[in-house]
């Protein structure tokens, strides 16, 4: 067991240096990094947010409000059949999935005709070579209508897609570092975002849905703007987006909508120096406004985002070249907000922010500062008990200590794992534990010494009994790391990745490093080496 | 120079006082946690927490006052290391996920306009209900998973006896754990369902030594009582034990006096489960076994191999 041939210590050696060879980049700054030839590793450890400062918000896809939009739509395809077929219909209910009434001279046709409208409204949605998106079932004169499970399913997961799609647009447009985007589970999305610590502007930014639409200002009625009457058909009561109070009727009909716009950018008026979005339109949107324009000179019409009118000006004349300009009594910061948000597109749902976790620069850094003091006395302190007790085994384990920091180190920034502050705790735990295959191994020896052993023997055995001991203690610790890691998000996470890392570790330079640096002093080993008297 | 090695400590002789002790704290720790409860962080319960450093010492009492009338129910503000840095904690509002975004915003108003010195904002962290109940599930999910893996793990290596003592042991571990959390009102947040693995995963390792030396011990000493096997194992191990939880505890004490006050509350539980756990290896999880009617007869060709 002692004996190492020259190819296992080789082996040895070279998984320890080629491992150390990647912790390398960590003691060197950013800088001198860049200055390095190409041979040597450039990754240092990832730090976690809480360490280097930044914000995680963990975001949900209203699926609610995308089922009950699809609903509305259904109610209206429905509600144009039925009266293109001059069908009466009586006890109209929509609820939150399906639509119910009851109606005399339903038939097959006219089912036809409403799932043909609604395929048709559904296109993008629907997996190729679906037959339909409704169940209709129909009970005498009462008949219910309802999305397939498969419809539903793959409207969200098209929302969420989507949605993420254009969270990372509107993210990207603020410049922000290495921003992190990612989609968890069906309808959430985690964002981490390096080196932010108030994301009041991104929150701002991704809590509204940014839906603009240009619609004509319904002039066929007077109204006081603070206390509307009803809305004529056709029409609907909108706030301004700068008062509340005031109210707007405008025709429901869209003449254009956001997803027609190419371009936006922030800019000023040049006669009032008022900051203002400019906007261009793509070839459909630019004829379809230059038409409508066209028709409504002297009329007003709104501008209108998330429901809100930003602004109704008049039409002076028509306006056919395709591009415009919003202004709407914003700042500049404001008229940039909304420039990003209209050349990043609309959301399809609401999100809803429901865990934010924003830790400032300064406390990253006093957590690494007293991380890093908290393990290098932890460290001390265990190196000179393990000496006390076990003497030249002791420095032999030490060393091993040593080794395995710089290899936790080296095998972190290799895999570019993510080093948070309860990691570094378990990186100090680890210290502390590091020392238990070499604690085991060496008590394993004293007792073979003090049976009558010699010391040749003695820590052969040692090692030889130890094995088993040691593989079934550290397994049960790793199945608590693993458990820890998948149940575990962001710091905590951290932890177990760290703990993982250093039972592999540990067992690893005990078995390998360690022996290899006994075997080294195999002939000259005394008693006294493990910390035994001389006449044990 | 250390060597506790060659004791003779009869530890199964005050395993009725250790069955009794353990009896009344885990009885305390249950009755605890019915009549205190766990103090949970907002991880666990939701709602926002704010950590501030400011350039000037501030009046707590003013402040919170001042906090408390702003409509947002209870408002806690505590000293947090030094008296310049300060938490608030608020808790959650009702009316859904959407609604707790704006708390931040009208305590850092009010903190701005209250405060006349500088204030640094360290931490924010708002939790939703939403995800405030699938954190303590998950948490309570994850501590059951891992003490059933134990279980099997040990059933796998060792026979049912062995697993049986080493569950049992390592539910009083996290009962008391959990027990101190209520005692003490410490914040009980998601690091400290951490620490409760990382404890479960240590205690484990503990018993598992020693359950180690027992089976061998079997083996080898056919004829020889039960207890006196079971004491001869535990002193076998007992150097080992002590040396490691030394070890260990100086790592975590390190941590807990420098460490910083983010990760106070998890290093206590760490180092109070070490603690625990290394008792409980000696003093419950080894005596237990004398009752658990241990299988003396090993297959013989390792009984061989172990046997002087």
């Amino acid at each position: 067991m002692l004996y190492f041939s020259n190819l296992k210590t080789f082996s040895v050696l070279s998984v320890i240096i080629i491992t150390l060879f990647f912790a390398v980049p960590n003691f060197f700054s950013k800088d001198q990094i860049n200055s390095f030839p190409n041979f040597i590793p450039k990754q240092q450890v990832n730090l976690g947010l809480d360490l280097q400062g930044g914000s995680h918000l963990l975001l949900e896809v209203d699926t609610e409000e995308i089922i009950k939009e699809r609903v509305e739509n259904l109610n209206a395809d429905v509600r144009r059949v039925l009266k293109k077929n001059n069908l009466n219909y009586s006890n109209f209910k929509v609820s939150n999935e399906s639509l119910k009434f009851v109606v005399e001279g339903f038939n097959s046709e006219i089912q036809k005709e409403i799932s043909e409208l609604s395929m048709s409204n559904s296109q993008n949605i629907l997996a190729m070579g679906d037959q339909t998106n409704l169940i209709i079932t129909q009970e005498e004169n009462t008949i219910q209508i309802n999305f397939t499970e498969e419809f539903i399913k793959q409207s969200v997961s098209n929302a969420v897609a989507q949605s993420l799609e254009i969270v990372r647009r509107r993210i990207d447009e603020l410049g922000t570092r290495e921003p992190s985007i990612q989609r968890q589970g069906s309808s959430r999305i985690i964002i981490q975002l390096p080196g932010i610590d108030d994301p009041d502007r991104i929150k701002s930014l991704l809590g509204q849905t940014a839906k603009l639409t240009f619609q004509l200002v319904d002039t066929s009625v007077n109204f006081d703007p603070f206390n509307p009457s009803k809305a004529p058909i056709g029409s609907e009561i909108l706030a301004s987006d700068a008062d509340e109070e005031f109210k707007y009727i405008v025709k429901k009909r869209i003449m254009v909508g956001g997803e027609n716009l190419v371009d936006a950018q922030p800019g000023f008026d040049p006669q009032t120096n008022e900051p203002i979005v400019s906007f261009r339109f793509d070839r459909i949107g630019a004829t379809k406004f230059g038409r409508v324009t066209q028709q409504n000179v002297g009329k007003p019409f709104a501008i209108v985002l998330d429901n809100k009118v930003i602004s109704a000006p008049v039409i002076r004349e028509a306006i056919l070249g395709g591009s415009g300009q919003i202004s709407g009594g914003f700042d500049s910061e404001e008229a940039n907000d909304l420039a990003i948000l209209l050349r990043a597109g609309a959301l399809p749902a609401p999100l809803i922010i429901l865990e934010e976790r924003s830790v400032g620069p300064d406390l990253g850094a006093d957590s690494i500062e007293a991380g890093q003091f908290a393990a290098i006395i932890g460290f001390i302190a265990v190196i000179i008990f393990m000496i006390f007790v076990y003497r030249y085994f002791g420095l032999l384990a030490d060393i091993a200590l040593i080794i395995n920091l710089f290899m936790v180190l080296g095998v972190l920034s290799l895999f570019q794992a993510t080093l948070t502050l309860p990691g570094i705790a378990g990186i100090i735990l680890t210290i502390g534990m590091a020392v238990d295959a070499n604690v085991l191994i060496f008590e394993r020896v004293r007792e073979e010494i003090r049976n009558g052993s010699n010391m040749m023997n003695a820590v052969e055995n040692g090692y030889k009994r130890a094995l088993s001991t040691i593989l079934d203690a550290n397994i049960t610790t790793l199945i608590a790391a693993i458990i820890l890691f998948f149940m575990a998000s962001g710091p905590v996470r951290g932890f177990s990745i760290t703990l993982a890392i250093g039972i592999f570790t540990s067992v690893f330079t005990a078995f390998t490093f360690t022996r290899l640096l006994i075997s080294l002093n195999a002939k000259r080993l005394k008693p006294n080496f493990v910390g035994l008297s001389k006449n044990a | 120079m250390l060597n506790i090695s060659g004791t003779q400590i009869n530890f199964l002789k005050v395993r009725v006082i250790t069955f009794i002790l353990s009896a009344i704290l885990i009885c305390l720790s249950i009755g605890a946690f019915f009549v205190n409860g766990l103090n949970f962080g907002i991880d666990f319960k939701g709602g926002t927490l704010i950590e501030i450093e400011t350039s000037q010492e501030i009046e707590i009492s003013g402040l919170r006052d001042n906090l408390n009338t702003l409509e947002l129910g209870d408002v806690q503000v505590q000293e947090f290391g030094s008296s310049k840095n300060l938490l608030i904690r608020v808790e959650q509002q009702l009316g859904g996920d959407q609604v707790q975004q704006d708390v931040v915003q009208i305590v850092k108003e009010s903190l701005e306009s209250y405060l006349s010195t500088d204030i640094n904002f360290r931490r924010t962290e708002v939790v939703g209900p939403k995800v405030s109940g699938e954190l303590i599930q998950s948490g309570a999910i994850a501590i059951f998973v891992a003490v059933f893996a134990m279980l099997v793990y040990i059933w796998f290596r060792f026979e049912w006896q062995f697993s049986l003592g080493a569950v049992l042991a390592l539910v009083h571990d996290v009962i008391l754990t959990i027990g101190v959390f209520c005692i003490t009102q410490l914040e009980f947040n998601l690091p400290i369902i951490a620490a409760i693995l990382t404890i479960v995963g240590y205690s484990m390792n503990d018993t598992v030594v020693v359950y180690d030396r027992v089976r061998e011990n079997l083996r080898k000493y056919r004829s020889k009582e039960i207890t006196d096997l079971l004491n001869l194992s535990i002193n076998d191990t007992l150097s080992r034990t002590i040396v490691t939880s030394v070890t260990t505890l100086l790592a975590l004490l390190s941590l807990f006096i420098f460490g910083g006050e983010v990760i106070k509350g998890f290093t206590f539980a760490m180092i109070w489960g070490v603690v625990v756990g290394t008792y409980s290896s000696i003093f419950v999880a080894a005596p237990l076994l004398r009752y658990l009617d241990v299988k003396r007869e090993w297959n013989t060709t390792s009984a061989v191999d172990s046997t002087r």
